[in-house]
């Protein structure tokens, strides 16, 4: 989450001072992101250092300094909103990990494992949809962030699924190192550390 | 008292090599006003489980007590009556009858069940309007889009005095806007009193029930515990 493009772009609807930029944020991103006010003036004066916003001058701590968004700082913003994030490389995922360990440890029941993970996710799943079955009570922003929470979770769910599927029809394992397939796998998506 | 409960119930299917287990002892409550979700693979005993909680087959042994009437002891037609009026089904793939209009299709059961025509009629348009489908009561199914046709289904599984609703893959065909719009229906028909059984692959939809069930090589391997509110999740410092 990029706090630092996050203010500019609502620096980019007009001159605005540092409460008000926390509290819009907050409320622009559904209020998933807590953000404390000292981050919102540590990035600001980051931004002003690096000539992408400028204040009034009033004084340094003063909560009416108002800032707005300079000309590099709208081409840094457009530039930023059009760069996809690095997807490339696979994440050092905590549940995937899991899931492959639990295959290597003795006595371990795989399948147990995965239903374990699959509970949880469903069961967060359901309170995410709660918000949604109010959705009257919140706005275009905090349904996205909603779907964005659901579908992130759901293909979680769809891969320990297959990950169930594919451990039920693959032959037993026997005890020993496993191959390595990771570094097989990291050369040729072509990932370079 | 539960609005449907399935005890114990076992069904096999062939015999010797042959034999497959889709049911091993499924015990099953839902009250007035509760959803219960069911998720597994194919094969793991879903669509069984549905079609004997709807008295379409009966079960090799347990029982099955709609609105507090256990099945087991009832001749055919007692059964199919009960069917007609206490049981709705919503299918993946509509079961639409193509010849009739929507209106019609919503209708057909409450005729068929021996309320007159122009009540049936009513009941059927009353439905259709409350699922904002008003202006396409006089449509055939395939006037009709995939999420509308869906949408009579579901008119079609709630009108009347229908307690309980039992979908299998309601939404499998629809893009997620109509799948979203689909479960919002059933979730509405829950907090009128309708109890719902939902079969499905999809967690997403799963997520609309108020318990998710897991069934693999049929049994019941797990179930979502009660969960607090949203709110957790909206609280600042709640994602640390």
């Amino acid at each position: 989450m990029s706090v630092r493009h996050a203010l500019l772009a609502l620096l980019s609807e007009g001159p605005k001072y540092g409460l008000q930029l926390r509290e819009e944020f907050e409320a622009r991103t559904g209020e998933v992101w807590p953000l404390n006010v000292g981050q919102v003036y540590t990035t600001l004066q980051r931004l002003e250092r690096d000539g992408l916003a400028e204040s009034d001058g009033a004084e340094e701590d003063s909560p009416q300094k108002t800032f707005r968004i300079t000309a590099g700082g709208a081409a840094e913003l457009a530039s930023w909103l059009r760069t996809p994030p690095d997807l490339s490389a696979p994440p050092r995922d905590e549940l995937v990990m899991k899931v492959l360990v639990a295959r290597q440890v003795p006595g371990t029941d795989v399948r147990e494992v995965i239903q374990a993970h699959r509970r949880y996710l469903v069961q967060l799943m359901q309170q995410w949809t709660r918000i949604k079955d109010d959705e009257a009570d919140y706005d275009l922003s905090v349904a996205l962030v909603v779907d964005a929470e659901l579908f992130r979770l759901d293909a979680l769910v769809r891969w320990l699924d297959a990950a169930d599927g594919r451990i039920k029809r693959a032959p037993a394992q026997p005890p020993g190192p496993a191959p390595a397939a990771l570094p097989r796998l990291r050369r040729r998506i072509g990932v370079h550390q | 008292m539960s609005a449907l409960e399935l005890r114990e119930v076992v069904k096999t299917y062939g015999s010797g090599h042959a034999e497959v287990h889709a049911l091993r002892g499924v015990s099953l409550s839902v009250a007035a006003g509760q959803m219960v979700a069911v998720m597994g693979p194919s094969g793991s005993g879903k669509s069984t489980l549905l079609t004997i909680a709807g008295s379409l087959e009966d079960p090799d042994s347990g029982e099955v007590v709609i609105g507090g009437r256990a099945l087991s002891g009832m001749s055919r037609n007692d059964k199919a009556r009960l069917r007609r009026r206490a049981v709705g089904y919503v299918f993946q793939d509509f079961n639409l009858l193509p010849g009739l209009t929507a209106a019609e299709n919503v209708g057909l059961p409450l005729e068929l069940d021996g309320t007159p025509a122009r009540t049936a009629h009513a009941a059927a348009l009353a439905a259709l309007d409350s699922l904002g489908l008003a202006g396409r009561a006089g449509l055939f199914p395939d006037q009709l889009s995939g999420g509308e046709r869906q949408r009579v289904a579901i008119a079609r599984a709630v009108t009347g005095e229908r307690s309980v609703l039992l979908a299998d893959e309601p939404s499998g065909a629809l893009d997620s806007v109509n799948a979203e719009a689909v479960m919002r229906m059933i979730h509405d028909a829950c907090k009128r009193g309708v109890a719902a059984v939902v079969v499905t692959h999809d967690a997403q939809l799963a997520s609309w029930a108020d318990r998710v069930m897991f069934l693999r090589d049929g049994q019941v391997i797990d179930q979502t515990a009660p969960q607090p509110g949203p709110e957790t999740l909206l609280t600042p410092g709640a994602q640390q």
